[in-house]
């Protein structure tokens, strides 16, 4: 069990910032995020795509935003732990008893939610029936290549994932690659190789398909797929994999029993506090009167978000309002002279 | 036009109809302001069923819908990236575009948009 002041669900730019300024108060905290890298939003759907209203800086782009909020955060040494979503949080005499999906546990007076719109989660195929093999054999993420081996899979969808899957395994497996459409969106290079895979039948390409149905007794045998025109063909498949890029999803956070508002968790705007006493949240997922889904604003509400935290995390004593510049104690924090 | 305020005003202020259908076939009638985009329409109306979690910024397919063939037509072209996004919607078919990529214009007067069983 990890001990710390403060735990931040979510490593988003609202998430770091208020890590920022837990570390200038004096607090620790321990930041968990779903994705495998930190960012949020802005490293996972615009990495590349330029920001013009972070105050003061004129323009950058999502990943540069990302990387000096880090860099800004370096003094403090604060551990991430990504690949890893929150799941639980109860209350153990006053504490927060926070569990994540891999088994870690934290012990914290205060929990910070920063998870924007949601944890970032595979989107998965409509089939109801595709439920039944979930985990098994319908999968939307590899980890293992060498279950492959010499078995009928069918890969779904049309950007690098897919491609790049379908070409890997054509080595080790019968591979149908199956896509709405006939243009895809992956790499050209792989395009090609796609079609060139194709014309020597060492990938089945299906295109304008999609999944109607997958069915099997007991372990998976068969996918059926449909076109727009209603015709559907039957195709053997051990594993059926997906790749339809990623999906903002409420999940766990739904089951805090905090007060939702749409998908928006309301909070006071003097702390951030939810309807449960130490619980923080900020950023994208937080709601009140006039909010705004900017950047800035989830900077604003993490800074007073972490005086909220200061109250549990230190109740004997009185927290001190003071400056970057003319704090000794901060600049020792931050590791400057 | 540009050369009367008034007229130009009142120009841009229009109200254009459109008509959201749910899956379940209940239909919401909307006004919604000349320029502004049908999905934006539906969130400011209250319509139930498009998310729009990425706020129209074409990245994240929850605000996508069905046109008709009748529509669909009108409609001003997709641009770049919408059919890779579409990629990733809730069973999209040929009918299918993001309402944040469509302007509501006087054109469109009296769309019918279809909303999806589900976003997710
Ligand atoms: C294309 C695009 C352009 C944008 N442009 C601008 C702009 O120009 N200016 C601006 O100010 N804003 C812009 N935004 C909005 C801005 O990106 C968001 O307001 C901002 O990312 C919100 O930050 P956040 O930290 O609150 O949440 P997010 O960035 O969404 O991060 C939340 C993180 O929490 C994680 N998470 C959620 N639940 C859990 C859980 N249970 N366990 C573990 N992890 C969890 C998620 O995986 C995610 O990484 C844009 C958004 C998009 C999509
Ligand atoms: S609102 Fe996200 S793609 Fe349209």
């Amino acid at each position: 069990m990890i001990k710390t002041d403060a735990v931040i669900v979510g490593a988003g730019p609202t998430g770091l910032f208020c890590a920022h300024q837990l570390g200038i108060i004096g607090l620790t905290c321990e930041i968990v995020d779903n994705l495998d890298k930190i960012g949020g939003q802005c490293i996972e759907l615009y990495p590349d795509k330029p920001i013009y209203d972070i105050p003061a800086v004129p323009k950058c782009t999502g990943e540069e935003l990302t990387n000096n909020l880090i860099e800004q955060i370096k003094p403090f040494k604060f551990n991430f732990h990504l690949n890893d979503r929150v799941q639980e949080i109860i209350n153990e005499n006053g504490n927060w008893i926070v569990k994540t999906t891999n088994g870690k546990k934290f012990k914290t007076p205060n929990v910070v939610i920063a998870g924007g719109v949601g944890s970032f989660e595979p989107r998965k195929f409509p089939t109801k029936s595709a439920e039944k093999f979930d985990g098994t054999s319908v999968l939307y993420s590899i980890k293992d290549k060498t279950i492959f081996k010499d078995k009928f899979v069918a890969i779904f969808g049309g950007g690098d994932s897919a491609l790049d899957w379908a070409i890997e395994l054509s080595n080790i497996s019968k591979v149908s690659l199956i896509h709405r459409r006939d243009e895809f969106r992956g790499a050209p290079a792989s395009v090609q190789k796609i079609k060139e895979l194709s014309k020597k039948n060492i990938i089945n390409l299906f295109t304008k398909y999609s999944i109607k149905d997958v069915k099997g007794n007991g372990s998976l045998e068969e996918v059926e797929i449909k076109n727009e025109e209603g015709e559907s063909k039957i195709l053997k498949a051990d594993y059926v994999l997906g790749f339809f890029g990623l999906i903002m999803q409420l999940g766990p956070i739904a089951e805090w029993g905090l007060n939702l508002d749409k998908k928006a968790i309301p909070v006071n705007t003097e702390n951030f506090e939810t309807n449960k006493k130490g619980i923080f949240a900020i950023g994208d997922i937080c709601t009140y009167p006039g909010k705004l889904k900017l950047i800035l604003s989830g900077f604003h509400e993490g800074a007073l978000a972490a005086r909220g935290c200061f109250k549990y995390a230190r109740p004997n004593e009185k927290y001190r309002f003071e400056f970057t510049t003319a704090s000794n104690t901060i600049k020792d924090r931050l590791g400057v002279k | 036009m540009i050369t009367c305020p008034i007229f130009f005003c009142a120009y841009i202020k229009a109200m254009v109809k459109i008509i959201y259908i749910e899956h379940n076939g209940k239909e919401h009638v909307a006004e919604v302001q000349n320029g502004l985009t049908v999905m934006e329409g539906a969130v400011q109306n209250d319509i139930p069923g498009i998310d729009a979690d990425c706020g129209g910024s074409m990245s994240c397919a929850t605000c996508h819908v069905y046109v008709k063939e009748d529509w669909y037509d009108k409609l001003p072209k997709k641009e770049m990236g919408e059919d890779d996004m579409l990629d990733q919607a809730y069973e999209p078919n040929s009918n299918s575009r993001l309402s944040c990529q469509i302007s509501v214009s006087d054109d469109l007067d009296g769309l019918k948009v279809h909303i999806p069983e589900k976003q997710v």
